[in-house]
């Protein structure tokens, strides 16, 4: 991939709009839940004995940004199928690997930087609303940078987890419902699992390995944070490389 | 020198067979005019030349290579094939600036194509809004960016007002003119009469015909003799061939104009007009593509 298919992505996902309102809404969706969240529990009766964590509680709002965020990784490629300038895209760059290779960059950059200042920013913002509760905490008490650093990992890992599977997919709602599916729906269903197999399924399932990264107080037998991130890149790398052979194979 | 080489390019998609054993050249320095009823495989063609969609058998080479192994293609080859095919969200400006960055084009000539095509002043409007002859302007800047030797143009003119289809057909001729290889689509013959050179014809995906425009009527056994006499009625029964009553005169096919003119004197009637008429492109080209026309109208 060179640089010349890094800028021509990074100009196009600059150059509309949905770029800059998923990002707002992922940025704000975070900010909000990190702010009402503490708020609520700041006013509840005794908050220190409420058994939460400043930290966790100020990043509730991964949850629902994590599927902002694969929209617009969705988008990212399935609006140039849906519009058809794929083909002209394809005309530009012959190599559709390279392409697509180049649109993952360029988006995982941009999210990196979005996500994780959204995450810090919902961080402050928590503890000043928790001031005073004794559930505040700072970036020095432990695991708290990885847990804020993580929630910026695991949203860019979630867009990036849209956008392997809009170019698989090459449909706009079909795309965003499996991400959706593979995101929220179907790890809150593995619960149900029953059995070793169950456990096994429900451990390895998509964001309930991936989200680890951003929990300070990780789900108990689940994976640890770090392995649960591999686990979530793992999945999207091998829709990715589906993808890839299929973009490759395909007629535009 | 060839452009583009085509050898026994076929395509099928499931059952349907788009294009079939085709196989031609398209060479540079003069409009190439790619003509076929709807459906007959034209875009195919011209997606498969462009490796945007794959043969099932045969290849098509640019200069020998095939599209994929062009580095910075846009530099080589331009190609219009859907104009409506953009991101309306995008300016013109930066629809063109994310394809120029591609293939290493500067900016300014962007700013450059986008004068060539007159849409200067629209280049920081949103394409969504553009109209059909702005979309298909900024279809051909898009083709011009690298300033290439092959231009591909798939149904250039369809939509367009007469003033647009002049600018279209000018442009095309200036180009070719210029050199350069113009390679053009159309369902309508009178719309590549007036701007093509040479012309591949194509029915229900196979080769019909690849000749010059002069060359072309020719292809065609479609003229006839038109007979004016005041005694037609004796004379038609005499005539070999075919003749039709037109109004007040014969249209007589199978038979020169010669052999009307001695059997008219062997009988002693008089004529008072016999010309033959050549078919027109139109005409030579209809009957040309009769039989493979995909979807014909039934008469009610
Ligand atoms: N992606 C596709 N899948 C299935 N069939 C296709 C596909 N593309 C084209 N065809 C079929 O292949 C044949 C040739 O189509 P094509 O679009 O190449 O014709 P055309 O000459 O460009 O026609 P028109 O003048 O209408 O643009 C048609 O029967 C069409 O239905
Ligand atoms: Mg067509």
């Amino acid at each position: 991939m060179s640089t010349l298919v890094l800028r021509s992505e990074w100009t196009k996902l600059r150059s509309v709009r949905s770029t800059m309102w998923t990002l707002i809404a992922t940025a704000v969706t975070m900010l909000a839940f990190g702010i009402l969240l503490p708020l609520a529990v700041a006013n509840s009766s005794n908050p220190a004995e409420s058994g939460l964590n400043g930290t966790d509680l100020s990043l509730t709002g991964l949850g629902l940004a994590a599927l902002t965020i694969a929209a617009l990784g969705v988008l990212t490629i399935s609006g140039e199928y849906r519009t058809g300038s794929i083909r002209t895209s394809f005309l530009a760059v012959p190599g559709r690997v390279n392409m697509l290779a180049g649109k993952a960059v360029v988006f995982t950059v941009v999210s990196l930087v979005v996500t994780t200042a959204a995450a810090f920013l919902s961080f402050f913002a928590g503890q000043l609303v928790l001031d005073g509760t004794g559930l505040e905490t700072t970036l020095g008490a432990p695991g708290v940078v990885r847990t804020v650093v993580g929630a910026g990992l695991y949203l860019t890992a979630s867009g990036l987890l849209g956008l392997v599977l809009g170019a698989l997919i090459r449909h706009t709602p079909g795309a965003i419902v499996s991400a959706i599916a593979l995101i929220l729906v179907l790890p809150q269903i593995s619960a149900l699992l029953p059995g070793q197999w169950g456990e096994t399924v429900r451990t390895y399932l998509t964001s309930n390995a991936g989200q680890q990264i951003a929990l300070l107080e990780t789900r108990p037998g689940m994976l640890e944070p770090w392995a649960g991130l591999g686990v979530y890149l793992l999945w999207i790398a091998v829709i990715g490389i589906v993808a890839a052979v299929l973009l490759h194979r395909r007629d535009a | 020198m060839t452009a583009i080489t085509a050898t026994n390019l076929t395509k099928r998609y499931g059952a349907t067979v788009a294009v079939q054993d085709l196989t031609f050249e398209v060479l540079p320095g003069r409009v190439t005019g790619f003509l076929g009823p709807n459906g007959a495989g034209k875009s195919t063609t011209m997606r498969m030349i462009l490796g945007l969609d794959r043969p099932t058998s045969g290849s098509v080479k640019i200069d020998g290579r095939s599209y994929a192994e062009l580095r910075r293609p846009l530099n080589k080859i331009g190609a219009l094939l859907d104009a409506k095919a953009v991101h309306g969200g995008r300016t013109a400006h930066n629809h063109l600036l994310a394809l120029a960055q591609s293939n290493g084009i500067s900016a300014k000539r962007v700013t450059e194509v986008l004068d060539i095509v007159g849409l200067t002043e629209v280049a920081g409007r949103r394409i969504g809004g553009f109209s059909l002859g702005m979309g298909q302007r900024l279809g051909i800047a898009a083709a011009m960016l690298g300033d290439p030797e092959i231009l591909i143009f798939d149904e250039p003119v369809n939509g367009l007002d007469p003033e647009g289809i002049l600018w279209v057909r000018t442009f095309m001729r200036k180009l070719a003119a210029e050199g350069r290889t113009v390679f053009v689509s159309s369902h309508l013959m009178s719309e590549m009469a007036q701007t093509a050179d040479h012309l591949i014809v194509i029915g229900k995906g196979q080769l019909i015909a690849d000749a010059e425009v002069g060359e072309f009527i020719g292809l065609s056994s479609q003229g006839y003799v038109r007979v004016g006499s005041p005694q037609l009625s004796q004379l038609a029964p005499l005539l070999g061939g075919e003749a039709v009553l037109h109004g007040d005169h014969l249209r007589v096919t199978g038979v020169t104009a010669a052999e009307v003119g001695e059997t008219a004197a062997r009988a002693g009637l008089v004529l008072h007009e016999l010309t033959f008429v050549q078919p027109t492109l139109e005409a030579a080209y209809m009957e040309l593509t009769k039989g493979s026309v995909e979807y014909e109208a039934v008469a009610a």
